[in-house]
């Protein structure tokens, strides 16, 4: 089971050039809204047109601007969760699946009866969409598509609509469901949480482009790219220059950090994730410690954030993020935080130059 | 009291509204899916003009082409031996044509606001498009459909303007209740007057019962309680 995509399409000043390979895994697909990744999930479906490009599902080609190929959305194959799961509110539970049973000849009633058990939907089936909860319809969009039996399967933003307190519970459900399907899953979202839970292969998306794919743990370990890293959740930056194999100057901190090679190409910043730094005490060594100057404090549930800066007495001074568990620490603010030299994040901010197909092509395997 | 212009009223609105109903349907269905943004805008233009011109201008339009002597009317006058201008059918001319607008503006605004993403889905489910429209559009779609229907339906009884510039004042012919309301005025019979438009009133009345209800219609599965 294979999926190999390359898209290109320019609309509203925007260009989305994408390219990636995919087989029977889950896999991420993230960016910040507006990036082009709902658009580039609706060119596989056959929703939205790209200009250019090639889309091959298990040997089936959908799309290919040379070819002239362009399969109606109706026969390529491919299941699109919407983001509101897009359930037909004038049909029942029964009849919104029974849609998905047009082409079968047959038999429909007993793969309903298949699906609604195997959905958890017993005693629901007479019911409509506006009558479930956000998870019921969740789960009756996910019947429906199943009950198509694609041969990809696409979810957009699949929890952005539910409550918080239900997003976990059906993470795990989405997981247990999924658990069974052959083909490939592509999952779009601009939460690093349900990426990093749910997809174990990782393609991120910034401003219409694929800066970076791979292994979800490992992307997080070693983002690369500024933008990635930022994607990923890092929330501290600073330019920086490399002094020697294993010291960097941090320009904004103004500070000199030990690091931990390898360097990207065309290295010119750092990152350090707000989890990452721990209170200096005496004893420990002194290369890694950042002075800790107070700029503002609070509160969320579980977690204290502190804002803190390197420099003082300047008109800006750099706000840098600490995250820590409510009772991790003491209250009382330490006077330096120390960061290990491997949670130093070494970043490039330019963007990969593959601008065009073409060249894209030949990264394709 | 004369009973004809209430069964030529009831007839022209009768059939003009079968005609305004379906065209206003198709023609805004096809409107919609154009996706050139300026030729979406003409023709969405040309086809409420009726609306927003004054009914006499529109009928001054309609002689221009329907009259005796003007391409259309010629074309029916020798091949079908039929003179469209000053007959029956000419009522049903301007009725149609004037609550055209109303239909199509109705059954376009209802359409745009069907869910792109339902007929999105019902497209990557792999249901045909004549049953994505019939079984998924149309039923969101059914509210504004039906009570653009009604209102065309009113604005073609109470067509005058249109009416008195095509089709005339033929008594027993072309005389609907508006004209007969007015002619009876003109003759200063007063009394006559008040029958037709007491039998106009009701008749509105009516229409806005059945719009009232037609809105309400379709919006069982919006229900947040099942149904026992």
């Amino acid at each position: 089971m294979t999926l190999e995509v390359a898209v290109e399409k320019t609309f509203k000043g925007f260009k989305l050039c994408v390219q990636f390979a995919h087989d029977n895994d889950i896999m991420g697909v993230l960016g910040a809204s507006g990036s082009g990744k709902s658009m580039t999930l609706k060119c596989i479906a056959g929703i939205e047109t790209p200009q250019k490009g090639r889309i091959v599902l298990n040997g089936r080609v959908l799309f290919d601007s040379e070819q002239k190929i362009n399969l109606k959305p109706q026969e390529r194959k491919v299941g699109y969760l919407f983001q509101n799961y897009a359930l037909f509110p004038n049909m029942t539970v029964e009849k919104n699946i029974a849609c998905a049973l047009e082409r079968v000849k047959g038999d429909k009633q007993s793969i309903i009866d298949e699906m609604i058990e195997r959905f958890q939907l017993n005693g629901l089936a007479k019911r409509y969409p506006l009558q479930l909860s956000g998870g019921q319809q969740q789960r009756v969009a996910l019947a429906r598509i199943m009950a198509y039996d694609p041969e990809a399967l696409l979810l957009d933003e699949p929890f952005s609509a539910l409550d918080a307190y239900l997003k976990d519970q059906l993470q795990e459900e989405l997981l247990e469901m999924l658990s069974g399907y052959p083909g490939s899953v592509i999952m779009v979202t601009h939460s690093r949480d349900e990426v990093y839970r749910l997809c174990s292969k990782l393609l991120v998306i910034d401003h219409g482009q694929a800066v970076s794919s791979g292994n979800t743990k490992e992307i997080f370990a070693d983002p690369q790219r500024l933008s990635v890293a930022r994607l990923t959740g890092c929330k501290n930056f600073s330019r920086a220059q490399r002094l020697d194999d294993q010291t960097v100057e941090a320009i904004d901190w103004q500070i000199r950090l030990k690091v931990k090679p390898p360097f990207p190409e065309n290295f010119d910043y750092i990152g350090i994730r707000a989890h990452d730094f721990y209170p200096w005490q005496e004893g420990m060594p002194e290369d890694n410690r950042l002075p800790c100057h107070l700029i503002n404090r609070s509160e969320s549930p579980f977690e204290k954030n502190i804002i803190f800066t390197t420099v003082e007495n300047v008109d800006k001074p750099p706000r840098i993020w600490w995250l820590y568990g409510r009772y991790e620490y003491a209250e009382q603010l330490p006077q330096y935080l120390g960061i290990a030299p491997e949670n130093i994040l070494l970043l490039s901010s330019q963007q990969p130059t593959v601008s065009s197909l073409t060249a894209a092509a030949q990264q394709l395997p | 009291m004369d009973y004809s212009p209430i069964w030529i009223s009831l007839k022209t609105a009768s059939v003009s509204i079968v005609i305004t109903f379906f065209l206003g349907i198709l023609v805004a269905k096809w409107v919609v899916n154009i996706r050139h943004e300026k030729l979406k805008m003409i023709l969405d233009g040309i086809l409420t003009l009726p609306m927003v011109l004054p009914p006499t201008v529109v009928g001054f339009f309609l002689l221009y082409l329907f009259g005796v002597r003007r391409p259309v009317g010629m074309f029916f006058l020798e091949y079908f031996g039929y003179k469209i201008a000053f007959s029956w059918s000419a009522t049903v001319i301007a009725a149609v044509v004037i609550s055209f607008p109303l239909m199509y503006r109705s059954a376009r605004g209802a359409f745009e606001q069907v869910d792109q993403n339902l007929i999105y889905a019902a497209r990557t489910l792999g249901m045909r498009e004549g049953k994505i429209f019939w079984r998924v559009i149309m039923p969101m779609a059914l509210p504004g459909v039906a009570s653009g229907g009604v209102l065309a339906f009113a604005r073609g009884l109470g067509e005058f303007g249109a009416t008195a510039m095509i089709a005339g004042n033929i008594a027993g012919q072309t005389r609907t209740l508006p004209l007969a309301i007015y002619s009876e005025v003109a003759a200063g019979n007063m009394e006559g007057a008040y029958d037709y438009v007491l039998i106009i009133v009701c008749i509105s009345l009516l229409v806005i019962f059945c719009l009232n209800w037609f809105t309400s219609l379709g919006r069982r599965f919006m229900k947040k309680e099942p149904a026992k």
